[in-house]
């Protein structure tokens, strides 16, 4: 074949490819993991926050091409971010960093922003001091 | 990079002599076969050798029995519904296996909308069907039963000479979906006691736009198209022509090769299976071990702990083409329903691919993919949290169950709020 197609756009096929802050972080701060009851896919996102600021995060994904690619994305998206900043964060920022995303496959970002979340509760949680900052 | 096309299911490459055989047809003969004059009467007569070719290969009685379609859906809808709606006065039932093809199943929901019913026929944990329960699944009221001779998914062999004989006994004529075994398989409409039975050419190596449908000269049917008085009036609408040559042409190369083609697709099935279940733990195959349960040319692989579409995607960009059936393929997020009928874990479900093997694989090709897959489930499972904690002993193996930690449908249950479909 001369020509190679893709699935995804290139963003997401480079992402998937070669994923960002794949792993798991030693002593995070907050982890989250959730489930996406649509389509069975899977997502943990570790946090390591420092002075408020998310310092530091990784993913590890068991989905699909897309999964992978937005938990890469959402990633670096919201390392730097204040919790409040990252509170806020929404999957379309995530969907626009790669480019766009399938319509059947927009809920993978979901799947990322929910991921987040989870991991940030669960910072604040074991940091109620930390809340609204 | 090594090209590997591991796709057979869904499509073939034309063979030379086939397409040969099709390319006057485009421009030289070019006439519509219902027409009168000499173009007409040209085409007609290539119609009938391709209605001979298709026939033989099936060993049906006559020409006459064949019908062109498209291809495989809509000879399906034809098969239900034009016997459906025939039959209407005598009964409102139908009997189906659970495993049967989309296009089978979702004819069948169409006319249950319209006030049919229909019972789906369970089958083992191996895809084979319950003959008891689809003996008592007819009633007098039953005016169809579809089995498919192979499983598009699973590779399943069905008893087809035993599912036969109880349709010939309860007097209800009796589908046959053979798409997934014509050109590989000897198929025997006469042996498998079939009214009907379809198949496509493109599955073996003919093009695509035919779709053959065979309807043993008793079988009522009514066609679901309607317009011009095209093939007995059963399929209205101008004959493909090329398509149809060469169709008839694959039916003819595939008689000549079934045993070759045989022999070569079992001796790679056996590699690639044996290659595979070695070097990557945790893998299932689904349906019957190779063997005579099973079809030389099918392998549906579930690997645990990693999704189907990861394990597609990265296959492709090392050169290897198979097909996923798992829940996150692009176009639709359910798991096949012919995995959910045979009871597979939800979890192995979701890491499910499909193999299916031709002519031109070899024995590298075999290795090649083992060798890539074994890389491809190492770095999927890297990035899987469900991987990850296996090893911990949070979670456990369906495949190879350690006695320690919770299901993996138990664990995603609990993360997601909802269980898993």
């Amino acid at each position: 074949m001369s020509d190679t197609y893709t699935l995804y756009n290139s963003t997401v096929m480079e992402h998937f490819m070669n994923p960002r802050n794949m792993g798991d972080l030693k002593d995070a701060d907050g982890v989250g993991e959730v489930g996406a009851a649509a389509c069975g896919d899977i997502m943990k996102i570790s946090l390591k926050i420092k002075d408020g600021r998310i310092a530091d995060a990784r993913f590890k994904t068991f989905g699909c091409g897309s999964a992978i690619a937005s938990s890469s994305m959402a990633t670096e998206l919201i390392k730097g971010r204040t919790i409040d900043e990252a509170m806020n964060f929404t999957n379309q920022e995530v969907v626009d960093a790669l480019g766009g995303l399938p319509p059947v496959k927009i809920h993978c970002s979901v799947l990322a922003e929910e991921a987040l979340k989870a991991a940030l509760e669960d910072y604040v949680k074991k940091h109620p001091e930390s809340a609204g900052k | 990079m090594r090209h590997v096309f591991l796709d057979h299911q869904s499509a073939t490459p034309v063979a030379p002599e086939v397409f040969e055989a099709m390319r006057p047809y485009y421009t030289e003969y070019f006439g519509n076969a219902s027409s009168l004059h000499q173009h007409g009467l040209r085409v007609r007569e290539a119609l009938k050798v391709a209605r001979q070719q298709t026939a033989a290969l099936i060993n049906a009685d006559s020409e006459e029995e064949i019908f062109f379609t498209s291809d495989g859906t809509e000879s399906a809808n034809l098969a239900i519904k034009g016997v459906a709606y025939a039959n209407e006065r005598k009964g409102k039932h139908l009997v189906v296996s659970a495993t049967e093809h989309p296009s089978i199943m979702n004819s069948v929901e169409f006319l249950e909308k319209q006030g049919w019913t229909c019972t789906r026929v369970p089958v083992s944990p191996e895809g084979l069907l319950d003959l008891a329960a689809l003996k008592a699944a007819i009633t007098p009221q039953t005016v169809l039963v579809a089995v498919h001779h192979v499983n598009h998914d699973i590779g399943t062999i069905q008893r087809m000479t035993e599912v036969g004989a109880i349709c010939t006994a309860a007097g209800v004529p009796l589908y046959v979906d053979c798409e997934a075994s014509a050109g590989w398989l000897p198929v025997d409409v006469k042996a498998f006691g079939a009214a009907l039975a379809s198949f496509s050419p493109h599955r073996f190596y003919g093009p695509k736009g035919v779709g053959v449908l065979y309807r043993h000269k008793r079988a009522r049917l009514v066609s679901i198209l309607h317009g011009g008085v095209q093939e007995g009036g059963r399929r209205a609408g101008t004959e493909n022509i090329p398509a149809i040559v060469g169709g008839g042409a694959a039916a003819a190369l595939a008689q000549q090769r079934l045993a070759f083609r045989q022999e070569h697709t079992a001796a790679l099935q056996r590699r690639l299976w044996d290659g595979l279940k070695t070097h990557v733990p945790y893998i299932k195959l689904n349906g019957p071990e190779p063997g005579p349960d099973r079809i030389s040319t099918n392998l549906n692989l579930s690997t645990e702990f990693i999704e189907g579409e990861g394990q597609l995607l990265l296959c492709d960009l090392n050169g290897i083409a198979v097909a996923s059936g798992s829940s996150c393929v692009s176009k639709s997020l359910k798991i096949s329903h012919v995995l959910g009928a045979i009871g597979l874990d939800h979890a192995l479900a979701q890491g499910n691919i499909i193999m299916t093997l031709g002519e031109a694989n070899t024995v590298e090709d075999m290795d090649y993919t083992v060798e890539t897959f074994a890389k491809i489930v190492t770095k999927l499972r890297g990035m899987s949290p469900m991987w990850d904690e296996f090893e911990r002993g949070v979670i456990d193996s369906v495949i190879n169950p350690t006695g320690r930690g919770k299901s993996f449908s138990q664990h995603a249950a609990d993360i997601s709020g909802k269980a898993a479909h």
